[in-house]
């Protein structure tokens, strides 16, 4: 694949000038964070998106691929994150989806579909039982016959969306062990993922992705963890935010053994203890998806806890509504502004009020105080500078930096006592982030606690008083003083190279 | 009571059993299939009652009662073509499109009736041809049983195979398997290469015309004329009796027979003197009970599902 550019319709540029190659018989990763751009460079190879630049050859041809089954005939397969299974079916059935055998020309031939299933099944060493139904298996087993779809269907390189994100660790070995079996008979395996250890432990070659930018290809055992890690999530800008010290009081957050357990049973967040003051930034640092989203979503009361409690200002709120969360001075600014942050559909001055509609201040007991609410609505366009025509205007007319605004002025203009930003500066203009920023540090200064989960470096990094890392659920490191922590020390503990010891992290819990 | 109990172990009510349940379950086969291909078929109601018409005209005009019931099929899948374009090209809810083919059946069968005939209620001025009845050898002799299964019209017979080549066209067929996955995981489908799109048109047009064998039973079998609204509410009962019988077409025939069996009580109840109305409402009674019956179970093994799930 060469000089490859996909920009989305929202104008995202998800891949810019991006060379990737691939040669038989090995073992190629792509590594990134998340939204570094490894799934569309993929999902274009694999012809479900189409790139706006650059060209693939194949075996030293020329392609253009237009569908998922145009790759498929030149064996390209590829094992999705979510798998593409008919649950009610038998592996054999699955495994034929399409390409079914028939007897006497009318009817399927199920025998002959187990046999295929055999056949593939012993030539690639992949045991399976073709006679299961599919929804009995458990998850290594249905990725298993994912790649052995692949395989049936020819396929010569394997495209594989991270595929240790679902599974165990004896699942993880075992496919690890496939693989390699896999490439010795001549299979070709690209391995998204952003795993170090994995990575290290499996593949021939790597290419880090950062931002849509390839950051060159590189031998794996000629590459130290180090330096992938700082390839993948080095800092490019250094922005500065001007802040005095903390000064922090009394407790406001304290989490208490926090655990979630996803559908599969998996802890997502497994027993996670902390504490957050007054007059405090806390900030959270972590690859995405490791925990960090549930933990918000279990202190802001969207979902439930499986294990442990919340305490806000001393009152348990672990099984409060959002709502009952609220009144107790918290605000949350959440990671998905479209979908939780405001109701596009609705005007500036309705989402602005969304919260306090139903205050004695705003209402007479039986109509609305329209007069006031526009009023206050007036006043928070004003303060926050968010840019509109008027308070009517729909919300989803506006820039994504107004958008954010709008969630913002209404979060921090109800008194909080604790503010729960998760991801507040996501895609947005540089003017706005700057001044969502500044409003933060000027809140902690008023003495409010501030919980700050960011994918953004620079900014959990700059903003952060304390500091501290998640890694597959748990804490993995816990710094004082987010000023004295080292880029490349944090990095390391972000993909899960090193982890401190409990008792190193116990000024988390101020202990 | 003594006579009701006379009535209902009386063979003749074992026959009445059979031959009403022949459209209810014509209707549950085609909605079993359609549900199978997860593009659920409400309207086969209006398609019954359009099948219905189309057989008794066509049958009147030609003097052939193949030829009406051949035209009450094509009639049938026509109506399962449209709402497969509606659904699946124009995108429209699938739901509100068969409700809107549900009222112009309705409406427009009695226009269309009093256009042909002049008739505004019932189709008597037609000549139309009933479709004969089939006395099995061996069977018919046997006491008792031969006087239930015996001497049934044609497309009782129908029927009852129809459930042996649903469950062979969906669970042993390529087709059958493509439906089954459609339905259940269209993406999985999608993603080695099956039409989503064509599986499910296939599926919607099979269901007309399964609708249509049911209309065509209604007025050229079970009376031998079309009046207003016949179908009375047999195309909402099969939806009933599918989700009561699993999705499983012998699931199905069971349940069939049971809301056939409820019919068929109304119709004997007849005979006393207990208020009409309340007698003809026994049939939707039964299907309100199953469906209880059907969402407890429902609900008890979603229960357990949760409980495994947590432990």
């Amino acid at each position: 694949m060469k000089g490859i550019t996909k920009v989305y319709p929202n104008g995202i540029v998800a891949n810019k000038d991006v060379d990737f190659s691939v040669g038989k018989g090995e073992i190629h990763a792509i590594m990134g964070e998340n939204g570094a751009g490894k799934s569309t460079l993929m999902k274009i190879l694999f012809g479900m998106e189409q790139p706006e630049e650059g060209e693939i050859y194949y075996k030293g041809e020329k392609i253009t691929l237009n569908s998922p089954r145009e790759a498929i005939n030149y064996g390209i397969g590829m094992v999705h994150q979510h798998f593409m299974l008919v649950p009610s079916l038998t592996v054999a059935e699955n495994m034929v989806l399409g390409i079914e055998p028939k007897k006497n020309n009318a009817f399927f031939d199920f025998d002959k579909a187990v046999a295929m299933t055999e056949e593939v099944s012993k030539k690639y060493n992949l045991a399976i039982d073709p006679k299961t139904t599919v929804e009995n298996l458990a998850v290594g087993k249905k990725q298993k016959i994912e790649i052995l779809k692949a395989l049936l269907r020819g396929a010569e390189i394997l495209i594989l969306d991270e595929p240790t994100a679902v599974l165990t660790p004896q699942e993880t070995k075992e496919l690890f062990e496939e693989l390699i079996n896999l490439k010795n008979q001549g299979l070709t395996i690209i391995f998204i993922s952003h795993k170090l250890k994995e990575i290290k432990q499996i593949t021939d070659r790597l290419t880090i992705l950062r931002n849509g930018r390839s950051m060159g290809v590189h031998d794996t055992k000629d590459i130290s963890e180090q330096e992938i890690s700082r390839l993948m999530v080095g800092r490019d800008v250094i922005l500065e935010v001007n802040k005095t010290a903390a000064n922090p009081g009394d407790t406001v957050l304290k989490i208490e053994n926090l655990s979630f357990y996803d559908m599969a049973n998996k802890p997502v967040v497994n027993k996670l203890s902390f504490r957050l003051r007054e007059g405090e930034i806390l900030g959270i640092a972590g690859v995405e998806g490791n925990g960090q989203g549930e933990l918000v979503e279990m202190i802001t009361g969207l979902k439930k806890a499986t294990n442990g409690k919340v305490f806000i200002n001393g009152q348990e709120a672990t099984k409060l509504t959002v709502k009952g969360i609220r009144n107790l001075k918290t605000s949350h600014i959440p990671e998905d502004r479209m979908v939780y942050g405001v109701a596009a559909e609705g005007t500036i001055g309705e989402n602005l009020i969304s919260d306090r509609y139903d205050l004695p201040a705003y209402n007479t007991g039986l109509l609305q105080k329209v007069n006031d609410l526009v009023q206050k609505s007036n006043e928070l366009i004003q303060d926050f500078s968010i840019k509109c025509d008027s308070q009517t205007q729909q919300v989803n007319m506006l820039s994504g930096g107004n958008i954010q605004k709008v969630v913002v002025a209404r979060e921090f203009s109800s008194e909080p006592e604790l503010i729960i930003a998760d991801q507040p500066t996501r895609g947005i203009d540089v003017g706005s982030t700057e001044f969502i920023r500044r409003k933060l540090v000027e809140l902690r200064d008023e003495g409010t606690a501030i919980l700050l989960v960011s994918a953004d470096l620079n900014e959990v990094m700059e903003l952060s008083d304390s500091l501290m890392v998640m890694y597959n659920g748990e804490m993995a490191a816990y710094f004082e003083d987010a000023s004295k922590v080292d880029e490349m020390e944090l990095g390391m503990y972000m993909l899960g190279l090193k982890k401190m010891e409990v008792k190193e992290m116990g000024g988390a819990m101020g202990e | 009571m003594a006579n009701l109990m006379d009535i209902i172990l009386s063979t003749s009510f074992g026959y009445a059993v059979l031959r009403v349940t022949t459209p209810i379950l014509f209707a549950t086969l085609g909605a079993l299939i359609s549900i199978k291909a997860g593009v659920v078929n409400i309207s086969m109601e209006g398609t019954m009652l359009t099948a219905a018409l189309t057989g008794v005209v066509i049958s009147a005009v030609t003097g052939s009662g193949l030829a009406g019931l051949v035209a009450a099929v094509l009639a049938g899948m026509l109506l399962g073509l449209m709402l497969a374009y509606f659904a699946l090209n124009l995108k429209t809810d699938i739901i509100l499109a068969a409700i809107a083919i549900n009222l112009m059946a309705s409406g427009g069968t009695v226009f269309a009736l009093y256009i042909i005939s002049g008739d505004r209620g019932i189709s008597s001025s037609l000549a139309s041809i009933v479709l004969p009845k089939v006395q099995i050898p061996l069977i018919h002799q046997i006491p008792v049983v031969g006087a239930v299964l015996s001497n049934h019209n044609i497309l009782t017979y129908v029927a009852l195979l129809s459930v042996i080549v649903v469950y062979v066209l969906i669970y042993k067929t390529p087709l059958g398997l493509r439906i089954r996955a459609v339905g259940e995981n269209a993406h999985a489908a999608d993603s080695v290469g099956i039409s989503v799109i064509k599986t499910q048109y296939i599926a919607l047009i099979m269901s007309g015309a399964f609708a249509g064998f049911g209309g065509a039973f209604m007025s050229m079998g079970y009376v031998s004329w079309f009046s207003t609204n016949m179908t009375a509410g047999r195309g909402f009962i099969a939806l009933a009796a599918e989700a009561l019988g699993m999705g499983r077409p012998f699931g199905v025939l069971l349940t069939s027979l049971l809301f056939g069996t409820a019919d068929a009580l109304a119709n004997a109840l007849q005979a006393f003197r207990i208020p009409s109305e309340f007698v003809q409402m026994v049939p939707y009674v039964v299907t309100i009970l199953g469906l209880v019956v059907y969402a407890k179970r429902r609900q008890s093994m979603a229960q357990k599902h949760k409980t495994e799930d947590r432990v």
